[in-house]
């Protein structure tokens, strides 16, 4: 299987330690401003993880043909996850949680973007993929690309995936996909705003989203 | 299709047409399973998950070790993890253990069956025929409830429960 190269694992892990670390010197610039020594150049209290650049450049093909960039989502939020239409549990699993945070937010529902990326473009073309998002009774921007400009994005977000047989006799046969199942938040400006891990609380993924949109 | 109800049903005076929104279970010798669920798919979809509990009432484990649909190529009994934020699904070839008086929980973010090659897309309110094939207890046909993409349970589990 060449087409998909590994990536480290533990990608998410990497880039929350990276959050983590940010938060941490936001904090302490916080502690140097309460203490008087504004004068040192900190200017004002930013999120330091939102000034991250994240992710881009990149060009996928949506479920309708055209091209979808980094430009093209700039303007608004948005909620980006990477997945599979053969993956049993943690996509539709994902997505319908998207659905939901979106109901959830009420008026505020509609200011963000959710965004599907297949990282399996052998098996799934645009408009398969088109077919599967309209199940999640939620506008869904869909997405895939080449090999290239997979691993293209992949390498931006820091997303890992990597094809496994499901039959390990039959390495030629049926595969599924291992991928990381964190949802990325990026605002408007196209720097990450946080993960949305897995197992992650849905007021927590709320809170997230609010302060994604808010 | 006959299926084997559960003992619940058994002393009720339930007609048979009330079945779908009730409880929606099956039994082989020792062995009772509860509420199979799938999901529905897209036209495009090729595989779904299916969900269920095992029970184990007899005195000594038993083994689900394998499945099959009329509505799928191939079914299989997998596994799933979360590594580090990653996703892992893997095959269980030797089949899911269900000790004595244990139940086994398949349900999204772990256990699961999976249908791969569907021959139609799972409709919602549909049901799905498999037979799960048990090393002790045999072999018991059950059907799996089409629910919407959006379950993270079984909807006939008890309208107490919602
Ligand atoms: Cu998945």
């Amino acid at each position: 299987m060449p087409d998909i190269d590994d990536m480290p694992a533990g990608g998410i892990a990497a880039i929350r330690k990276l959050l983590w670390l940010m938060a941490a010197v936001a904090a302490l610039l916080g502690a140097l401003l309460y203490f008087g020594l504004e004068g040192s150049g900190a200017d004002k209290q930013t999120p330091v993880a939102a000034k991250m650049p994240f992710g881009g450049p990149f060009e996928l093909t949506g479920a309708d043909g055209s091209v979808l960039t980094e430009q093209s989502l700039a303007g608004k939020p948005y909620a980006i996850f990477f997945g599979f239409t053969r993956c049993p549990d943690v996509c539709p699993t994902t997505l319908s949680r998207m659905a939901l945070w979106r109901k959830q937010l009420g008026k505020d529902g509609d200011k963000f973007n959710i965004v599907f990326v297949s990282v399996d473009p052998a098996r799934d073309k645009p408009a398969d993929i088109g077919s599967y998002v309209e199940l999640f009774d939620t506008p869904i921007i869909a997405a895939t690309g080449t090999d290239a400009q997979l691993a293209q994005i992949r390498k931006g977000f820091g997303v890992y995936v990597k094809k496994v047989p499901l039959d390990p006799a039959k390495p030629g046969g049926d595969y599924t996909i291992d991928h990381t199942a964190g949802v990325f938040l990026m605002d408007a400006q196209g720097h990450l705003s946080s993960i949305i891990d897995h197992h992650e609380a849905e007021s927590t993924a709320l809170d997230k989203l609010r302060m994604l949109v808010g | 299709m006959k299926f084997k109800r559960a003992s619940l049903l058994a002393g009720l005076v339930v007609p048979v047409l009330a079945t779908p929104v009730l409880a929606h279970n099956f039994t082989i010798g020792k062995i009772a399973i509860g509420h199979p669920w799938t999901r529905e798919t897209a036209a495009t979809q090729s595989v779904g998950g299916g969900f269920l509990n095992i029970r184990n009432n007899g005195k000594t484990a038993d083994r689900l070790v394998s499945a099959s649909s009329p509505f799928a190529a191939e079914v299989q009994i997998h596994t799933m993890s979360m590594d580090g934020g990653v996703m892992k699904m893997r095959q269980l070839k030797d089949g899911i253990t269900i000790p004595a008086g244990q139940t086994v929980e398949l349900k999204p973010g772990g256990l699961h069956i999976m249908f791969i090659g569907l021959k139609q897309p799972f409709k919602k309110g549909g049901q799905i025929p498999a037979m799960l094939k048990f090393q002790k207890a045999g072999s018991v046909k059950v059907s799996f409830a089409v629910q919407p993409v959006g379950s993270a349970a079984p909807m006939e589990a008890g309208h107490a429960g919602h």
